[in-house]
């Protein structure tokens, strides 16, 4: 009975610590994954349903294809791999560590024999006499040793890159971590937006997806926003918010934000996403009485009518920023004082002249518009990054250590025999075993001069 | 002088040399090999010379906004190129085995091909998103990645080549054609050295990747394609090292298994943005 059960558990935890069931789990993910490259993600039901036909779309939230990511059998296969990292880690750590607590300072005759890198020199001087020198030998040119004193012989270790042991734990330990991190900004962080129009400031924004501003505790103000093109095209080379974060009514942060260049306050960064035009803008105008010659300055928006000398009056009913490329344009109508609507006609900002030419009672000049903007923000608070990023760094240095370095052990006895010292010399590495055999002809030739007066 | 005259002159030379190395698995001549070698290393310093200038023209037309050459697809690929040939010259000082060149080093000359002849090769301004160091870190990491694999890959098809070959032989050695190809076990080997090159190259990549994604708006992770291909490919090289710590996956399963895994790179280089983006109506990313 009992002994049934400790089987039964006992397979239970070999299936999880099986290296088959990673492999599994890593091309299983690696299929999965396409889906949700084939199929949009987070699309609405009438996409699907045009795309995809009404029986698909519903195959399809039965198996939550349409926000695979976060599926309860994908997220269910991340479990399960991370279980299978965590108990593989707790069943084989114990043997790497005792790499650390207890090293093998005795090589065995076998070792001796058998080694891949061995080396073996009979000499007449003493034990006590080479001891010294091999000893400042080993050190320079491998690692310190350790001596040992055991069955009338003098035994020597040393070793290199231990950590190297560590390296896939480590990396074994960074993918959890990452997903620690992952999951902390999950739970306590969020993704959201925001618009603010120049001028105007925020204390809230808008969670994607969700309904309830979020307050952030401080406020936002927007004191510009601008574009720049890259001379002589329409290319954008730059979009910029001059933000002032004001906290418990005072400015305490400035900063002109950028693509690739956010601000971040109190844990929340803002970044800059999008724009666009907010409001009616304000036009310039100059115009000129072509009877008297005199010249007004009139400030007005599109559609609102606009008192001139004699009962005249105009208004701007359109405006285009550029105008067959001859760059921001507006299109007036004048009416005359028995309220007849005269024929609609274009000024041209760069060409203020032009006007004249039309030879009406009045001509304008277009000589500004003002169009306030908005800048579009996006927002996130992600406290669970910098778990991410440490993770990143184990991973890196994780699988550094565990592809590139190995534990590098030497052993060496020294043992008299009739009046002559026997020096066997055994030396592996676990991983890179031609390198490390090219070094190990290095370091024999090494002890072989060190020796003298062989025998 | 310009730059499209060098990229010319490297796209030549690994022509050439990829005729030279196959007229090497041919005459198994070992002057032949040299030749091919001195016309592979001319051709990877024409593309180094190349990109070299294609950086200071662009400081030349765009001033202060000038950059390294890795902004799109044009110069993705040419730098793939150099990245393929820079692993390849690696491998093979490492290796000595010549007749890799006739597998490898096709891969940097169709690149260089459709480059030349498919690709626009002008120098424009980067737009917002694309201004930032992060891109020249990313770029770099994932084209050495990508590289490494290539090599691998051209390896593994030699290695199901050359095992059916040495089975059936049993142990009398090859000789013909096949005779100048490294031992299966020698290929197994390299396949598996490049993929370990590869790998943390790509997890590189990948988390360059991320992080300029965090900088620019603030997700590090969204899941789009490209990204998810990238964890795709990365998942299909993990299982590849892990199968082959149990000493059970070398050989055959291990070559497919590296084939399979430069498939969905490229798949992840170029189907994401010329195959899946097309794919909706209402357009994906
Ligand atoms: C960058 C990624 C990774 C690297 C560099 C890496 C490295 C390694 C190494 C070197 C070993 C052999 C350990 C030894 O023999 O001492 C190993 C084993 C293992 N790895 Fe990974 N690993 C990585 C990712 C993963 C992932 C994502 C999993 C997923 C679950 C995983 C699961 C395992 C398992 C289960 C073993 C079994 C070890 C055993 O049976 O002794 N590894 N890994």
């Amino acid at each position: 009975m009992n002994t049934k059960k400790t089987t039964f558990v006992d397979s239970v935890w070999d299936f999880f610590c099986s290296l088959k069931l990673t492999i599994l789990i890593l091309l299983l993910l690696s299929v999965t994954s396409i889906i949700g490259t084939v199929i949009q993600q987070g699309g609405s039901a009438e996409e699907y349903i045009r795309e995809y036909g009404q029986s698909n779309y519903e195959l399809f939230t039965k198996l939550q294809f349409t926000d695979m990511y976060h599926s309860w059998w994908f997220v269910g296969l991340l479990g399960l791999f991370s279980v299978n990292l965590i108990c593989c880690s707790i069943k084989n750590f114990p043997r790497a560590w005792k790499f650390v607590v207890s090293p093998q300072l005795i090589a065995s005759d076998a070792t001796f024999k058998n080694s891949a890198n061995k080396g073996e020199f009979s000499t007449k001087e003493s034990i006590a006499s080479l001891l010294p020198r091999l000893n400042a030998t080993i050190k320079s040119h491998f690692a310190k040793p350790v001596e040992t004193k055991a069955d009338g012989a003098v035994h020597l270790f040393a070793q290199g890159g231990i950590y190297s042991r560590f390296g896939a734990y480590m990396t074994h330990l960074s993918i959890l971590v990452i997903m620690v991190g992952a999951m902390v900004g999950t739970v306590w962080g969020y993704k959201a937006y925001v618009n603010i129009v120049e001028g105007t400031s925020i204390s809230q924004v808008w969670p994607r997806g969700g309904e309830t501003p979020i307050e952030l505790g401080f406020s936002v103000r927007c004191d510009d926003f601008d574009v720049v093109y890259y001379a002589g095209t329409q290319r954008p080379k730059t979009y910029s918010s001059e933000l002032v974060v004001l906290d418990g009514g005072k400015e305490v942060l400035k900063k002109k934000i950028e693509v690739n260049h956010p601000l971040s306050y109190k844990g929340i960064t803002f970044y800059q996403s999008s724009y666009g035009p907010a409001g009616t803008g304000t036009f310039e105008l100059e115009v000129t009485d072509n009877q008297t010659g005199e010249k007004v300055q009139v400030t007005t928006a599109q559609g609102k009518k606009n008192q001139l000398a004699r009962g005249f009056s105009f208004s701007v009913d359109d405006f285009t920023p550029n105008y067959d490329r001859f760059g921001p344009a507006a299109r007036l109508h004048v009416d005359a004082p028995d309220g007849t609507h005269r024929t609609p006609f274009v000024i041209m900002q760069n060409f203020p002249q032009f006007d004249a030419r039309r030879g009406g009672d009045f001509s304008f000049a277009l000589k500004g518009y003002n169009q306030p903007q908005y800048t579009g923000l996006q927002v996130a608070k992600d406290p669970g990054v910098w778990v991410v990023w440490t993770g990143c760094f184990m991973m890196v240095f994780g699988s550094m250590g565990a592809f590139f370095f190995s534990h590098r052990r030497l052993w060496v006895r020294l043992r008299e025999e009739k009046g002559k010292t026997l020096v066997q010399v055994a030396a592996n590495a676990h991983r890179n075993q031609a390198a490390f055999a090219m070094r190990f002809e290095d370091l024999i030739k090494q002890i072989e001069t060190t020796i003298e007066n062989k025998a | 002088m310009d730059s499209n005259l060098f990229f010319n002159v490297t796209t030549f030379a690994y022509f050439t040399a990829m005729v030279i190395y196959i007229a090497f698995v041919v005459t198994r001549s070992s002057a032949v090999a040299v030749l091919a070698k001195l016309v592979a290393v001319g051709g990877f310093l024409a593309n180094t010379l190349a990109l070299g200038l294609r950086w200071y023209e662009s400081y030349q037309l765009l001033g202060g906004d000038g950059r390294a050459p890795l902004t799109n697809l044009y110069e993705s690929v040419v730098f793939f190129a150099w990245s393929i040939l820079l692993i390849y010259l690696l491998v093979d000082w490492k290796y000595k085995q010549p007749a890799m060149g006739a597998f490898v080093i096709p891969f940097a000359f169709f690149g260089m091909i459709w480059a030349q002849f498919g690709l626009s090769a002008s120098i424009d301004p980067l737009v917002p998103a694309l201004q930032s160091n992060w891109l020249t870190y990313h770029v770099i990491t994932c084209f050495l990645g990508y590289a490494a694999f290539a090599v691998a890959c051209g390896v593994s098809i030699m290695y199901l080549i050359k095992v059916g070959k040495e089975e059936k032989a049993e142990n009398s050695p090859i000789g013909g054609i096949l005779g100048v190809f490294p031992s299966a076990r020698v290929l197994d080997d390299i396949n598996y050295r490049a993929i370990m090159i590869g790998f943390p190259l790509l997890t590189l990549g990948i988390i360059t990747g991320a992080a300029w994604a965090n900088y620019a708006w603030g997700t590090y992770w969204s899941w789009d394609p490209k990204e998810t291909w990238s964890l795709i490919v990365w998942f299909i090289y993990a299982a590849f090292l892990h199968a082959r710590f149990t000493r059970g996956w070398v050989g055959r399963r291990a070559a497919w298994l590296s084939i399979i895994g430069f498939a969905a790179t490229i798949f992840c280089y170029l189907g994401v943005n010329l195959v899946l983006s097309g794919l909706h109506s209402y357009g994906g990313s």
